[in-house]
């Protein structure tokens, strides 16, 4: 055996033995770390997007969304959402390019002008059309848009689960803190509950029906999302996914803005 | 238009392979109330109207898309403000080095809340709404080139469209009808003079910026007085032929937004002259824990000709505050007040709208022409306060 590799096991046996000593937020920050690298690879995908946001006397409105993502090497996703309904704001859409670290950028095509708008992204807590989604909710998840700590181990909805608390680490957050559960076996996200600037429960959402693609990526069919303080709730329904479609750059510019409706 | 260009289209959408096809909009019921009587003869002080906008839209499996965009509107006050417009009748061919845009287009150019300065390319219908945001289908061929270092846009523009203005029976006009019948152009193509654009356009981090030269007939007419038939006078816009660059940017940083438009323009009247608008936007976002956000906003609007300039905004201060609620219903409120700076001058506006179910919108508008000097640009509207009812059904 070669001498560096022997250097390589050595140095791979005292990392393993300091993983026995690691502290929660260390196995928090590996476990979001672990989820991330799962998450990475799905390259491009398109999916329907219905919302049915409901008040406390049950009152029901429903949006129509498209999406379409492509995973960006070593920053944030990009991403075009295009509403459908309600029809008012039909062919209105979102162009996103999501940061690892600071502000994401973010253009807004108004299609009454057919005027694409630069508009500030600060705006995370802001409800997503009217709904209990906030911005922040729906951005793409990246490992450094948190710290982390590792909470307990149990079970979940029949799975044994990681939970973990996650401490938002950009500005403008509308959370102090979520607390999120996560399977053992294929950390999938089953339910997070979010935590208000007051520390006080605001809204849990639940991760449901979830589906394996291409062999190998989970994603929820549902989510359910409540707000614990007012009794309104939204439910998310992904649909029609396509993957690898072979989407570039060019699909996600302010020209491809202008055509999307 | 010739004929045979629906008749292309019409053959594209029946034998191409579509992805989806699709067809949506709006109609709209509006009432307009003007609070003071009409200064003007054949004035009315009271109108409502009919709205249809329809788009249909194409799919293409190559990602290229059709789309056709009707418009008619029936008024009951003033007979040149029923008109019908195609507002858009495109085929956007998508290959992955470039796109075509062949047929009637709308183009949008600027970043300015108050004015839109820049915007060039499509004719403004005046008779829609005082604020030019209305605009006339323009025929045109659109080359777009997106790159890693920017998008170039070429615009060949084969067809000039005019300027709507209201009729004898419409409010917010000049003392005179202008006689649209007999339009004066610099150019002996009069309408069919070629003219073209060429843009470039990109955003590095939080700058958004573009820059543009358009040479052709210009948007905004002149005015010659002329007499007709009966030996009347007349005012008659003139189109003469302009150099125009451009150049509009944005910065984002936060909850602030800054802008900046402005334009060279040589060729109408003897001097050149240049123009510009610039401000900010900033936003109070979930104030009072609401989830409601207030943005306001502020913008200087000038124009170096001065008194002899044929806008309001020769050197005028806007500010504004846009409430918006980001309830299910999408709430929101605007209100605005251009203040001249060296005049009592100003124009307030405040807006409302809000959606019912899931097709119907309101929304509500008035428009105050307030302490208007003789010699003011809007002196002619001093009179025409008004408030404006609208019930839009979206399908």
């Amino acid at each position: 055996m070669k001498p560096f590799v022997v250097l390589l096991a050595l140095f791979a046996a005292s990392t393993a033995d300091f993983a026995f000593a690691e502290t929660p937020e260390e196995k928090g920050l590996a476990i979001a770390s672990e989820k991330d690298r799962r998450d990475n690879g799905f390259g491009d995908f398109t999916a329907e997007m219905t919302m049915v946001l409901r008040n406390k006397h049950g009152q029901e409105s429903r949006r129509e969304m498209r999406n379409k993502t492509l995973e960006v090497l070593n920053d944030g996703d990009k991403s075009l959402v295009v509403f459908g309904q309600p029809r008012d704001v039909k062919g209105t859409a979102l162009l996103n390019f999501s940061h690892k670290t600071g502000l994401d950028d973010q253009w807004l095509f108004l299609p009454a002008l057919r005027r694409v708008k630069r508009i500030s992204s600060a705006n995370k807590s802001g409800s997503f059309m009217g709904s209990e989604f906030a911005y922040e909710d729906i951005t793409s998840e990246e490992v450094e848009k948190y710290t982390y700590k590792w909470l307990r181990d149990e079970a979940f909805a029949g799975q044994e689960c990681f939970v973990l608390e996650r401490y938002p680490a950009y500005k403008n957050s509308g959370y102090t803190r979520q607390v999120v559960w996560m399977d053992k076996a294929e950390y999938r996200i089953f339910k997070i509950d979010y935590y208000d600037r007051k520390n006080s429960l605001l809204k849990t959402v639940l991760y449901k029906n979830h589906k394996k693609y291409l062999d190998q990526y989970w994603y929820p069919d549902e989510m359910f999302m409540e707000n614990r303080q007012t009794g309104k709730s939204t439910l998310l329904i992904w649909g029609k996914y396509n993957f690898r479609l072979g989407l570039t750059d060019g699909d996600f510019n302010k020209n491809s803005l202008k055509r999307v409706r | 238009m010739k004929p045979i260009l629906p008749i292309l289209f019409l053959a594209l959408i029946l034998f191409s392979p579509a992805e989806s096809h699709e067809f949506s909009g709006e109609i709209s019921a509006e009432a307009r109330v003007f609070v003071n009587d009409a200064v003007q003869p054949g004035q009315k002080d009271r109108s409502s109207s009919l709205k249809f906008e329809g788009e249909y839209n194409h799919k293409f499996e190559g990602g290229s898309v059709v789309n056709v965009v009707p418009f008619f509107r029936q008024d009951s006050a003033d007979s040149r403000r029923t008109h019908f417009d195609l507002r858009e009748m495109n085929f956007v061919w998508v290959e992955d080095a470039f796109e075509l845009r062949m047929g009637v287009g709308k183009v949008f150019w600027g970043v300015a809340e108050f004015q839109h300065l820049v915007d060039v390319i499509n004719q403004t219908d005046l008779v829609e709404n005082l604020d030019f945001e209305d605009k006339l289908g323009q025929p045109m061929v659109n080359l777009s080139l997106a790159r890693d270092w920017g998008t170039v846009d070429l615009f060949l523009l084969p067809y000039f469209r005019e300027r709507t203005f209201p009729g004898e029976g419409g409010r917010l006009r000049f003392g005179q009808v202008v006689d649209t019948a007999n339009p004066v152009f610099e150019s002996g193509a009069r309408q069919w003079r070629q003219d073209w654009a060429v843009r470039y356009s990109h955003f590095v981090g939080d700058w958004d910026f573009g820059l543009y030269h358009f040479m052709g007939t210009n948007r905004d007419p002149s005015f010659l007085r002329g007499t007709d038939a009966e030996g009347k006078p007349t005012i008659l816009p003139f189109y003469e032929t302009i150099n125009q660059t451009g150049l509009d940017v944005s910065l984002v940083q936060g909850s602030w937004l800054w802008k900046l438009e402005g334009l060279h323009r040589a060729g109408q009247g003897d001097k050149d002259y240049v123009a510009w608008t610039g401000g900010f936007e900033y936003t109070f976002f979930g104030i009072f824990d609401s989830g409601l956000d207030l943005g306001v906003l502020g913008e200087w609007l000038y124009d170096d000709r001065g008194s002899f300039a044929l806008t309001p905004f020769e050197n005028d201060v806007g500010t504004g505050l846009r409430l918006a609620f980001n309830d299910v219903q999408s709430t929101e409120f605007l209100l605005g007040w251009v203040q001249d700076v060296a005049s009592p001058a100003r124009l307030v506006f405040i807006e409302f709208s809000r959606r019912f179910g899931e097709h119907f919108k309101l929304n509500i508008e008035t428009r105050l022409f307030l302490s208007q000097p003789k010699n003011d640009f809007l002196f002619s509207v001093r009179d025409d306060d008004l408030i404006q009812l609208e019930i839009e059904y979206h399908f």
